[in-house]
C-alpha cells in the first residue's frame, strides 16, 4: 500500500484537512476577528464540495474495510451540498453566537466531524468501520444539540440525544455481535456468502436494524426526535433531520440490499410493518403540533415512513428511487428549516401562530416556505411530487398495492397539516405578523439554492436516469 | 429556405405579453401601446418577408410549393408517436401569417385610439399580444397536438378579451359562454386527436397528409360503426372546428362575444380566431378528402351551407350593429366551410379549397374593416343600437366611405375583393351540387341586403339628433380604416389560385361570367331592396317584416336556440342529472371523507400523551419495540 491509495479517500481526507485548518485558525485567530471564521468555514467547505465532483475511481481500501463506488461518491456529494446549504443558512446565527458569547469555531468542527463519521459509515466495508462511523457521526451531534449554553431545553436535548443514541448503538452492537456469531466474520463480502436465515441471525439483524431505525426515526424508535429537534438549535435540528437521516437511510439500504439480502423474506415484512406504523404515527402526531420544529420533526418521521416504500423493493429501481427521494428531501426540508431559521433568527418566534399573515409582510419568504411544503407534501410540479411518485411506483412494481394505497392515504393526511402552515401564512391575517425583514446574503443564497433544487430536480429527468445507472452497481 | 427567423414571429408578441403583463402597473399607457405596436410591426415585417421568400424566391419541386419544417421533439411516447413543437411553412400557413399579421397590426394601431383613457389599457395590450402569439402558434403548428395547445391558448385569450370589461355582468357571462361552448367542442377535437394518434401512430401534419402515407393508404383497415375510425376522428375534429368557427349549432357564443371591446371583435371574432376551424379542415384537407372517399367533407359542406343560410336570415332581423356583423361572420365562415366541403383535390378540381382560403383572406380584410368601422361609429355615438343611429355620413366622412367599400366588398360587387372570392366559391358549389349552389346564391343576396340595411341604417336613414354631436374618429383609428379599405378593394386581384391549392401545385382560375353575373345580379338586388327600405325613413320595411309574420319573430329571436340550450342545460342536465349527483357527492362521498378526517384528528389528540418527554419512557418504547419485533419475527413468523 502506498500513499497514493489515500487519494481514493479524497472526501474524507479533504474534510479532515479543512477541519484541522479551521481548528488551527480558531486557536490562533485573535478574539476580535473570530467572526471571520464563518467566512473561512464556508469558503473551505465550498471548496471541498466542489472538489468532491472531480471524477474518481471505484476502490476498496484497507483489505475491504473501506470501499467506494460511484453511487457512494454521488451520495457523499449530495450530503456535501446539503451541508453547504445548511452552513449558508446558519452562518449568521453562528456569527451572532461568536460575537455575543466569545465562542469559537466548534460548531463547524463538530458538524464536520459528524459528517466525516457519516462518510466512513456509508463507505464502510465491514461492521467495525460501520460502527466507528456511526459513533463518530452521532457523538458530535449530542454536543451540538446542547450548543446553546444556558438554555435548559438545549441541554435537555443534548442529554436526551446522547442517552438515546447510546442505547441505540448498544443494541446495534449487540446485533452485530450476533451476526458475527452466526457467520464468523464482520466483513460484508464474507458475510454475504454464509448468512442464512437462522433465528440468531434474524435476531441479530433485528437488533442491528433497530440501531439504524433510531437514526432514521422510525416508529417506535423515534421518540427522541421531537424533543431533541425542539430543544436543539435550528441548524442542528436541520442537520439531524436531513443529513444524518439521509446518510443512515443510505447505509441501511446498502446493507439490506447486499449483506442482509439472504434475510429479505424477514426484513420485507419488517419494513412493511414499520413503514405503515411510521407513516401513520408520524402523520397523526404532526397534525396537532404548534411548534414549527416539532412540526417538522414529526413531518420528517412521516417522510422516513415513505422512504421505506423504496427500501422494501430490494431492487435497482428501489435504490434509485430512494437516493432520488433523499436528494429531493434534502432540498425541500432544508428550505423549510431555512425559513424557520430565518424567522427565528430575526424575531425568536417558532410557533405556527406566529406565521399568520407572513405573506403580507414577507411574501418571498412565505413563497419559499410554500414551495418547500408543497414539495414535502408531494404536489406537482415541484420536485417532491416526482420523488414520492417514483417511490410509490417502485413499491407498486413489486406488487405492494395495499401498502401504496395506504401510503397515498398518508400523503393525503400529510397534505392537511402542510396546508395548515400555508393557511397560516397566506389566508390568516394575524394580529402581530412578523414584520418585514431582509435576510443576510448567505441566508438568501442558501434559500435560493433550495428553491432552485425544488423547482429543477423534478423536471430535469437526466438526473434520475443518472442515479438509476449508478444504482446498477449495487448488487 | 431557411425559416429559423420565423421563430421570432410568435416569440415577439409573447415577449411583449410578458413585459406588459409583469410590469403592468409601471408602464404608462402611451408606452405600452407603443411597445405593442412596435413588437407586432416587427413580426408583421418578418411575416411579409417570409411570404415573399416563400412564394417568389424558394424553389418549387415539380411545380409544387414545398413545405418547410423546423421542429424539435417535446414529448416522446413511442418511436413514431411524439409531440413536437415547431414551425410548418406551407402555402396556407404563410397566407395565414399574412392575414394574422396584417389584421393584428391594424387592430393594435386602431386600439391606441379606441382604448384611449381606459383604465386597463396596458392589460388590454398585453392580452392582445397573448392572443397574437397564440394565433401565430396555431397557424404555424406542425402537428395536431401543437395546434391543439395553441387552439386552447387562443380560446383563453379570447375569454380574457371578451371579459375585458370584467365589472360588466353581461361581458363576464359572455366570456364564460364563449369559453364553455368552445371547450365543449374542443372535447370532441381532443378525442379526435387521440383516435388519430392511436390508429395512425403520428400527430404530424406532413405524414398524416401525405397521400402515400400510412394514414391515407390504410384508413379502410380501421372500421367502426360503418365508417373508418379515422373518419370518426375527423368528424370529432370538425366538431372542434365548428365550435371555434361558430357553425350551427355551436355558434351561440359568437353573438354574445360582441361584449368585448370592438377591436377585439375585429381581430378575434371576425378575421383570425373564428377562421381557425376552417384552417383546421384545410390543414388536414388531404385526410378529409381521401378517407372514406370524402364522406366527412360532405358533412362539412352541408353544415357550412346551413350555418351560412341560418346566420344570414338572423342577421336581417338584428338591431345591434355588432351582432349583425357577428351573424354575418358566421354566415361567411359557413361559406368557407361549404367551399372546402365541395372541393376536389388535384388541379382545377381543387377550386373549392382555393376559394375557401381566398375568401378567408379577403373576408379577413373587409370584415375587420366593417368591425373597426362599427367601432368608430360606436366610439362616436356611444351606442350599439342601429335604431338610435342615422345620418352619420355628414359627421363621419372617412368612416362612411370605408364602411361603404367594405359593404360593397362583402356584397360581392366587382371589382372589390369579395366579388372574386365569392365567385370562386359559387363556381365550386355549382360543380358539386345544385342544392348547395342554390343556398350559396340565396345567401349572397341576403348578405347584400342585411349589409346595406346596416350601412343605410347607420349613415343614411332618419336624421337622428344626438346628445353630443358625433365627430370623426382620430387618425389612429381612421388610418387603419383607410389601409383596410384599400386592401378590401385590391386583394381580389391577387392570382390566388397560383399560390394556394390543395395539391400545392396551383392552377389558373378563370372568371365564369354566367355564374358571376348571377351572383352580382342577386347582390345588386339585395342592395336595391335595402336602398328602397332603409335609405330614407319609411314604413315599408316594417310592413314587409309583418308579412313574414312569426318567421320574422323567430329569426329576430335567433330561432330560440339560446333558450333551447338553456332549457337543456338548466332544466334537464342541472336539475335532473347534476343535482342528484351533487347530493350523493355532498352527503355520501364528502360525508364519509369528513368522517374519516374527523376521526383522524380525534385519534391524533388521543395519542398525544404517548410523547411524554421522559427519557425512560422512550427507552422503554425502544426496548419494547425490539422485543416485540423479535417475538414476531424470530418466534411467531417462523412457526
Amino acid at each position: 500500500m502506498d500513499l497514493s491509495t489515500l487519494l481514493l479517500m479524497r472526501h474524507e481526507g479533504i474534510l479532515l484537512l479543512i477541519t484541522l485548518l479551521l481548528l488551527g485558525a480558531d486557536l490562533f485567530m485573535p478574539a476580535g476577528k473570530r467572526s471571520s471564521l464563518v467566512h473561512l468555514a464556508l469558503l473551505l467547505f465550498g471548496l471541498h464540495t466542489a472538489l468532491g465532483f472531480l471524477p474518481m475511481e471505484e476502490s476498496s481500501l484497507f483489505g475491504g474495510m473501506f470501499r467506494s463506488t460511484p453511487l457512494i461518491y454521488f451520495f457523499k456529494n449530495a450530503l456535501n451540498i446539503g451541508v453547504f446549504i445548511l452552513l449558508l443558512q446558519s452562518a449568521d446565527w453562528v456569527k451572532e453566537k461568536i460575537l455575543q458569547q466569545q465562542r469559537g469555531a466548534e460548531f463547524f468542527l463538530l458538524l464536520f466531524f459528524s459528517l466525516l463519521g457519516m462518510y466512513f459509515m456509508i463507505s464502510a466495508g465491514d461492521f467495525l468501520m460501520f460502527y466507528i462511523g456511526l459513533e463518530l457521526s452521532t457523538l458530535p451531534l449530542a454536543a451540538l444539540a446542547a450548543y446553546e449554553i444556558g438554555k435548559r431545553q438545549s441541554s435537555e436535548a443534548g442529554i436526551k440525544l446522547v442517552l438515546s443514541a447510546g442505547l441505540a448503538s448498544g443494541v446495534s452492537l449487540f446485533g452485530i455481535s450476533m451476526l458475527y456469531a452466526t457467520t464468523g466474520s464482520i466483513y460484508f463480502e464474507a458475510i454475504i456468502g454464509v448468512l442464512s436465515s437462522s433465528p440468531l441471525a434474524i435476531l441479530g439483524m433485528l437488533l442491528f436494524f433497530a440501531g439504524l431505525a433510531f437514526k432514521i426515526s422510525l416508529v417506535p424508535f423515534h421518540f427522541w426526535t421531537a424533543d431533541v429537534y425542539e430543544g436543539s438549535p435550528i441548524p442542528v435540528a436541520s442537520f439531524l433531520s436531513v443529513i444524518s437521516k439521509g446518510a443512515a437511510v443510505f447505509i441501511l439500504m446498502i446493507l439490506l440490499f447486499t449483506v442482509l439480502k439472504p434475510l429479505m423474506p424477514v426484513w420485507e415484512n419488517l419494513v412493511y410493518g414499520l413503514a405503515l406504523l411510521t407513516m401513520f404515527v408520524g402523520n397523526l402526531f404532526a397534525l396537532r403540533q404548534q411548534n414549527m420544529k416539532r412540526f417538522l420533526a414529526f413531518s420528517s418521521v412521516a417522510q422516513a415512513g415513505f422512504i421505506l416504500l423504496g427500501l422494501i423493493t430490494g431492487s435497482q429501481l428501489g435504490t434509485a428511487t430512494v437516493v432520488y427521494f433523499v436528494l429531493i428531501y434534502i432540498f425541500s426540508n432544508l428550505a423549510a428549516f431555512g425559513v424557520v431559521q430565518a424567522i427565528s433568527l430575526q424575531t425568536g418566534k417558532e410557533n405556527m401562530d406566529d406565521y399568520e399573515g407572513l405573506y403580507r409582510t414577507n411574501p418571498l419568504l412565505s413563497l419559499v416556505m410554500l414551495l418547500a411544503l408543497f414539495s414535502l407534501a408531494g404536489i406537482p410540479p415541484v420536485a417532491g411530487f416526482f420523488g414520492k411518485f417514483f417511490l410509490f411506483t417502485a413499491a407498486a412494481s413489486e406488487g405492494y398495492y395495499l401498502l401504496v394505497f395506504l401510503a397515498v392515504v398518508n400523503a393525503t393526511i400529510s397534505l392537511y397539516y402542510y396546508l395548515l402552515v400555508v393557511r397560516a401564512m397566506f389566508v390568516r391575517k394575524g394580529e402581530h405578523p412578523v414584520p418585514y425583514f431582509r435576510n443576510a446574503g448567505y441566508m438568501r443564497l442558501g434559500l435560493a439554492i433550495t428553491v432552485i433544487g425544488i423547482l429543477v430536480l423534478g423536471l430535469y429527468s437526466p438526473l434520475y436516469d443518472y442515479i438509476f445507472e449508478l444504482s446498477a452497481a449495487l448488487k | 429556405m431557411n425559416i429559423g427567423y420565423l421563430l421570432l414571429v410568435p416569440l415577439i408578441p409573447l415577449l411583449v405579453f410578458l413585459l406588459l403583463g409583469v410590469f403592468n402597473k409601471r408602464i404608462t399607457p402611451a408606452v405600452s401601446g407603443l411597445i405593442g405596436v412596435a413588437g407586432l410591426a416587427v413580426s408583421t415585417g418578418l411575416s411579409y418577408y417570409a411570404a415573399f421568400q416563400y412564394f417568389f424566391v424558394a424553389a418549387k419541386v415539380e411545380g409544387a410549393y414545398q413545405a418547410f419544417v423546423l421542429k424539435g421533439v417535446w414529448m416522446r411516447f413511442t418511436e413514431t408517436l411524439h409531440i413536437d413543437m415547431g414551425l410548418l411553412i406551407d402555402p396556407i400557413s404563410v397566407m395565414m401569417l399574412v392575414v394574422v399579421s396584417t389584421i393584428s397590426l391594424m387592430v393594435h394601431i386602431y386600439s391606441r385610439g379606441y382604448m384611449k383613457g381606459d383604465a386597463g389599457y396596458t392589460r388590454f395590450f398585453a392580452f392582445l399580444s397573448l392572443f397574437t402569439f397564440s394565433m401565430y402558434g396555431l397557424v404555424l403548428a406542425t402537428n395536431l397536438f401543437q395546434i391543439y395547445i395553441f387552439w386552447e391558448l387562443v380560446g383563453v385569450s379570447s375569454f380574457l378579451l371578451i371579459g375585458y370589461y370584467y365589472t360588466k355582468h353581461s361581458a363576464v357571462a359572455a366570456a364564460k359562454k364563449a369559453f364553455i361552448v368552445t371547450r365543449f367542442a374542443d372535447f370532441g377535437f381532443l378525442i379526435g386527436i387521440l383516435i388519430i394518434g392511436f390508429y395512425t401512430g403520428t400527430f404530424d401534419f406532413e405524414s398524416l397528409n401525405d397521400p402515400q402515407g400510412p394514414a391515407i393508404l390504410h384508413w379502410a383497415s380501421t372500421s367502426f360503426m360503418g365508417l373508418s375510425a379515422i373518419s370518426w376522428a375527423l368528424i370529432l375534429m370538425f366538431m372542434g372546428g365548428a365550435g371555434k368557427s361558430a357553425l350551427f349549432p355551436l355558434h351561440i357564443w359568437l353573438p354574445d362575444a360582441m361584449e368585448g371591446p370592438t377591436p377585439v371583435s375585429a381581430l378575434i371574432h371576425a378575421a383570425t380566431m373564428v377562421v381557425a376551424g376552417v384552417y383546421l379542415v384545410a390543414r388536414l384537407f388531404p385526410l378529409y378528402f381521401f378517407v372514406d372517399e370524402g364522406f366527412v367533407l360532405q358533412i362539412v359542406a352541408y353544415v357550412g351551407a346551413f350555418s351560412s343560410l341560418f346566420a344570414a336570415i338572423i342577421a336581417i332581423t338584428q338591431t345591434d350593429i355588432k351582432r349583425i356583423l357577428a351573424f354575418s361572420t358566421m354566415s361567411q365562415i359557413g361559406f368557407m366551410m361549404m367551399a372546402l366541403g365541395v372541393s376536389g383535390f388535384a388541379g382545377h378540381e381543387g377550386i373549392g379549397y382555393m376559394a375557401s382560403m381566398f375568401h378567408l383572406f379577403t373576408h379577413a380584410m373587409f370584415k375587420a374593416l366593417l368591425f373597426l368601422g362599427a367601432g368608430s361609429v360606436i366610439h362616436a355615438v356611444h351606442s350599439n343600437n342601429l335604431l338610435q343611429m342615422g345620418g352619420l355620413r355628414n359627421y363621419m366622412p372617412i368612416t362612411n366611405i370605408t364602411f361603404l367599400i367594405a359593404a360593397l366588398a362583402i356584397a360581392g360587387v366587382p371589382p372589390l375583393a369579395g366579388f372574386w372570392s365569392k365567385d370562386e366559391i359559387l363556381v365550386a358549389a355549382f360543380a358539386a351540387s345544385p342544392l348547395i349552389y342554390g343556398i350559396g346564391v340565396v345567401v349572397a343576396g341576403l348578405t347584400a341586403f342585411y349589409m346595406f340595411r346596416l350601412y343605410f341604417g347607420i349613415f343614411w336613414g332618419k336624421e337622428t339628433r344626438y346628445a353630443h354631436a358625433p365627430h370623426e374618429s382620430p387618425l389612429s383609428m381612421t388610418g387603419p380604416l383607410l389601409v383596410l379599405a384599400v386592401l378590401s378593394a385590391v386583394v381580389g386581384f391577387i392570382p390566388f389560385s397560383q399560390f394556394v391549392a390543395a395539391d400545392r401545385i396551383g392552377f389558373v382560375a378563370q372568371l365564369h361570367w354566367e355564374l358571376a353575373g348571377v351572383a352580382v345580379a342577386v347582390g345588386l338586388l339585395g342592395i336595391g331592396l335595402a336602398w328602397r327600405f332603409y335609405k330614407t325613413e319609411n314604413a315599408l320595411a316594417g310592413r314587409f317584416a309583418q308579412g313574414f309574420g312569426p318567421l320574422y319573430t323567430w329569426a329576430s329571436h335567433k330561432f330560440y336556440l339560446d333558450e333551447l340550450y338553456l332549457f337543456v342545460t338548466r332544466q334537464l342536465i342541472f336539475k335532473r342529472i347534476s343535482a342528484p349527483i351533487a347530493y350523493i357527492d355532498k352527503k355520501w362521498v364528502d360525508g364519509s371523507m369528513e368522517g374519516i378526517g374527523n376521526k383522524t384528528v380525534l385519534i391524533a389528540s388521543k395519542i398525544k400523551g404517548l410523547q411524554s418527554g421522559r427519557l425512560q419512557d422512550y427507552a422503554f418504547a425502544f426496548i419494547g419495540g425490539v422485543v416485540l419485533l423479535a417475538l414476531v419475527f424470530v418466534y411467531l413468523w417462523t412457526l
